[in-house]
């Protein structure tokens, strides 16, 4: 009998052994005469597990992690290979059926149902898990039937903005234009996320699908998946996985035999974080310095090429082979508000339990953090908590009751970004974190508007004069004004939500700028 | 010996024929021609220019916006240390600190040795394994000071 074993190649397992692990498993089985089919799976996203090796029996799935390759004799000797019931080896890293985990089992995975189960660039494995019914289901209806069914389901762009997904499709719809594009948003440059990349290397035609169908839907025949540069792993399973859906006439000029067209490419992005914003993107692509454009025209009137472009984020097109094969109500089912379905949140940073935890909209960020998350890795007490990336608020303990909702974290001067939550001890130093929002937009600021070009890097200069005790209270205040123009004055996101992370941190830990810190229970209120 | 090729125009235009069919295709010709050559060389420019009927501050332009492409040739060994906020609330400045000092060049620089080019890199995607670093295209999380000698030591040697 063969034994299924799977290590994951999610980026993540790889950079904590995985590859190795996964080697050395097979030699091991091989030198005990055992047969063993080992699957590359994706990333289950409990990642203070990684390498997380599970091996299947009776269809049930045991999970032993993290594992090294120093552990591997140990669980060898204790019955790994053995044949005997799983459930009874007894070993430290032993962990029971890896779905039964509390960080697992809690979750609602619309989106991710399929990442870490399936062989990520098998298209036999993605269809028998359900993959492609939505597209099977869009070509049954109209187009414009498709741009409804998105509409009603409440989602709403998942790279931050928190657009409503189907208002962009049907202007792009709308318009008409010999060529249209759908463009692919993978340069997922904040700090603290990679749901985006899991699942692009966890199960690539979620979003090949999602694609395939809002070209379906608006009458583009033509996508781009444009990919930070960071992120090979990504393009190897991407390119693997389009391949794969072109061999099957799943992208091509006549998709699943119907009268539809539509191809993929990837491009990789060049280490610039501001290529993130949509019309810097579009930009790159063109093969032009990532500046950003000024709005109106939106992209779905001119974008890519001037043309007609359907720009949305990786888990907002993930989000819609789902979204069609189980109908918008079932997606809308879940969440609260204004904030439908589901959302991948990414608990990173100095936390225990770190990993990608998707769930209905309306978790508290105290949930997430101190239950789901087991709170500091250090084992230190929590100070501050990053949500949305670098361009998102610090917030103190005093707002773990905040949901997660778009408007609610909206209200108490926050963001949600893109889900990323990067949780920092009691060591941190916040007006230094105040200094690096700063410094970071002016490393990475494209230099068309002033506010975001010399603001950031004067922004830099003030917090160093504050951190040395120079005039301490007119800095500041030079620090407010400053912030107060560059959020009401810059042309995009980077120098318009620098100042989250630069005022929240200040607002919350005046002490750490040397302001008296009675204030901060008043700023929590 | 260079793991490169050294610049020749006639692998730069050969590059640009490459990749000649795609829509807005300077990018994807600087990627190539980086890996080809290990940067984007001066001489590249008006070549890629020409074939590509751009001007050549436009080319100069998207070489010099972009973090990725190099205008020197790098170290033996490229070392991509993460320094976004994830990888700071693990502390990774203090292990870049230390790099340094062991490498005796600020982040950004080749050692005098030209051994090892030590660049910052702002998210690698490893944030629940911080902090993360990237050598020649390898990843490795969890980093710690013992990882990172270890690294140094195998860059270095």
């Amino acid at each position: 009998m063969t034994l299924r074993v799977f290590v994951p190649r999610d980026a993540a397992a790889v950079a904590v052994g995985a590859d190795e692990v996964a080697r050395l498993l097979a030699a091991t089985a091989k030198k005990a005469a055992v047969s063993i089919e080992m699957v590359r799976n994706g990333s289950r996203g409990m990642l203070w597990l990684e390498p997380l090796v599970e091996i299947e029996e009776g269809g049930i799935r045991y999970g032993f992690g993290p594992v090294g390759q120093d552990d591997i004799e140990g669980l060898v000797k204790a019955g790994l290979f053995n044949g005997k019931p799983l459930a009874s080896l007894k070993h430290p890293l032993a962990l029971g059926p890896v779905e039964k985990i509390g960080f697992f089992k809690r979750q609602t995975r619309l989106t991710f149902a399929r990442c870490g189960i399936t062989d990520p660039v098998s298209l036999e494995d993605y269809r028998a898990h359900g993959g492609y019914k939505g597209l099977e289901k869009a070509i049954s209806i109209k187009p414009i039937e498709i741009v409804e069914e998105v509409t009603k389901s409440g989602l709403r762009g998942r790279g931050g903005a928190g657009f409503p997904t189907g208002i962009k499709w049907k202007t792009v719809h709308d318009t008409a234009g010999a060529q249209k594009y759908i463009v692919c948003n993978a340069d997922e440059g904040d700090s603290g996320t990679f749901a985006d990349r899991m699942i692009m290397e966890g199960d690539p035609f979620v979003l090949i699908e999602g694609m395939t169908i809002a070209g379906i839907a608006v009458g583009a025949t033509k996508g781009y998946i444009y990919l930070r540069s960071e992120y090979p792993h990504a393009e190897v399973a991407l390119n693997a996985a389009i391949d794969a859906a072109r061999k099957a006439e799943l992208l091509g000029s006549k998709i699943a035999g119907s009268k539809h067209a539509f191809d993929l490419e990837v491009r990789m992005g060049a280490g610039a974080y501001v290529c993130g914003e949509e019309t810097a993107l579009l930009e790159s692509l063109e093969g032009k310095r990532g500046l950003v454009r000024a709005k109106p025209p939106l992209p779905a009137h001119k974008g890519l090429f001037g043309c007609p472009t359907v720009i949305n984020n990786v888990l907002s097109l993930a989000a819609v082979p789902f979204i069609l094969s189980e109908g918008a109500k079932t997606y809308f089912d879940c969440g609260m508000g204004r904030s439908r379905g589901t959302m991948p949140i990414q608990l990173a940073g100095n936390i225990k339990h770190g990993g990608l935890f998707e769930t209905a909209f309306g978790i508290t960020l105290g949930e997430l953090v101190d239950d789901v998350g087991g709170g500091t890795l250090s084992g230190r007490p929590v100070k501050a908590v990053q949500v949305g990336g670098p361009l998102g608020a610090y917030f103190p303990r005093a707002l773990f009751d905040t949901p997660f909702d778009y408007e609610a974290f909206a209200a108490r001067d926050g963001l949600i970004g893109h889900a990323g939550v990067v949780v920092f001890d009691d060591t941190a130093n916040m007006a230094k974190q105040a200094r690096f929002a700063f410094e970071f937009c002016a490393i990475e600021s494209c230099g068309k508007c002033t506010p975001c070009r010399i603001g950031s890097t004067r922004g830099k200069e003030t917090m160093d004069k504050v951190m040395a005790g120079e005039n301490r209270a007119d800095n500041l205040a030079l620090i407010e004004d400053l912030c107060n123009t560059m959020k009401f004055g810059s042309l995009c996101a980077l120098g318009g939500f620098t100042p989250y992370p630069v005022m929240s941190a200040l607002t919350h830990f005046p002490q750490d700028f040397g302001r008296p810190a009675k204030k901060m229970a008043e700023a929590a209120e | 010996m260079s793991r490169f090729e050294p610049w020749s125009e006639g692998r730069t235009v050969e590059i640009v024929d490459d990749h000649r069919a795609l829509e807005g295709p300077l990018m994807p010709i600087l990627h190539a021609v980086q890996e080809a050559f290990g940067y984007v060389p001066e001489e590249a420019v008006p070549v890629l220019a020409r074939e590509l009927n751009l001007s050549r501050a436009e080319v100069h332009g998207v070489v010099t916006f972009y973090h990725d492409f190099r205008r020197e040739l790098p170290g033996k060994h490229i070392l991509k240390m993460c320094r976004a906020e994830a990888c700071q609330s693990m502390g990774c400045e203090a292990l870049v600190e230390k790099a340094q000092e062991r490498l005796g060049v600020e982040c950004g620089g080749t050692s005098a040795d030209g051994r090892v080019t030590l660049e910052p890199i702002y998210c690698l995607g490893l944030c629940a394994t911080a902090p993360s670093a990237m050598i020649d295209g390898r990843l490795v999380g969890r980093l710690d000071e013992k990882k990172l000698d270890q690294l140094l030591k195998e860059a270095t040697a």
